[in-house]
């Protein structure tokens, strides 16, 4: 079972992740997007950004990079082999573009006991260099309890 | 830059849907993209010894397609500034069929004073809801 008393810790940012632009057009493909903001430079910017956009859901690259720190935290005692995604959710302050240069910061907001498996929200605030927030990724995660 | 005009959209309009084959393939894609190589989503052995009936696509490749029937619609897929799903149920992927997943979305809500619409989406792969609660936010 997850540490209830977890709930509320945060956890130290992340490195900073320097979003690429060919990351952004694998991603793109991965989810099988061919929107030219996306895609093309030329496309973005006539959208009005610097360089091309990420994906809606390219922001777990990030989160997931938070969530390794908490799933190898001993006090949070999470068993990441029991692990199913509950939901995910992506607030978008604004797009993340090629070129940002992004931290993230974990915070378990919730931990809770539900017939023998746990439920855990994580809230990731993603920002940029200039300690700006991008977004936040909040993400449930459901812990099967054992047998 | 938006082509949209906010009067003219209805609660419960369709703005478009989409059928979206994920293969094996798709799943080795997304897996390297994402950095999630979780062997459930490769492995028929491996799903297999931990209860699963075979490979399943990752929750996240279903959601990150699903919303691209939004991206389509808007365009600017930067407008979309909030976005949701819950895993319902997992989405089998045959090593030689592949599956098919059949996104439509909806007009959910709209806001004039903020400027945002919310579109609804439904998502089925073999006559299933696999994605409870699937809702985007557009600023328009």
């Amino acid at each position: 079972m997850v540490n209830p008393n977890v709930e509320g810790k945060k956890y130290p940012a992340t490195a900073p992740y320097l979003v690429g632009r060919e990351k952004i057009r694998e991603f793109a493909h991965a989810v099988k997007s061919t929107n030219p903001v996306n895609l093309d430079v030329f496309a973005a910017q006539a959208a009005g950004y610097t360089d091309v956009v990420a994906p809606t859901t390219f922001a777990v690259v990030i989160q997931e990079r938070s969530l390794t720190t908490v799933l190898s935290d001993p006090e949070a005692d999470i068993d990441f082999s029991r692990v199913v995604h509950g939901d995910q959710r992506f607030v978008h302050v604004r797009p993340i573009v090629a070129g940002d240069e992004l931290t993230s910061v974990l915070k378990v907001a919730s931990v809770k006991s539900l017939g023998g498996h746990s439920m855990v929200t994580f809230e990731t605030e993603i920002f940029d260099i200039d300690d700006q927030l991008v977004s936040t990724a909040i993400s449930t995660l459901v812990v099967r309890g054992g047998e | 830059m938006s082509h949209i005009n906010i009067a003219g959209l209805e609660v419960g309009q369709v703005i478009g849907s989409q059928e979206i084959l994920l293969t094996r393939d798709s799943l080795v894609r997304y897996a390297g993209a994402s950095g999630d190589f979780n062997p459930i989503h490769y492995r028929d052995d491996f799903a297999q010894s931990v209860g699963l009936d075979g490979v399943l696509a990752h929750g996240m490749l279903t959601m990150g397609v699903a919303v691209q029937v939004v991206a389509e619609w808007i365009g600017d897929p930067g407008k979309i500034v909030d976005y949701g799903v819950r895993f319902t149920k997992p989405v089998f992927v045959d090593a030689k069929d592949g599956a098919v997943v059949v996104v439509t979305g909806k007009v959910g809500n709209i806001n004039t004073e903020t400027n945002e619409v919310r579109i609804d989406l439904s998502v089925v792969c073999a006559e299933t809801s696999v994605l409870g609660k699937a809702q985007a936010v557009v600023r328009l």
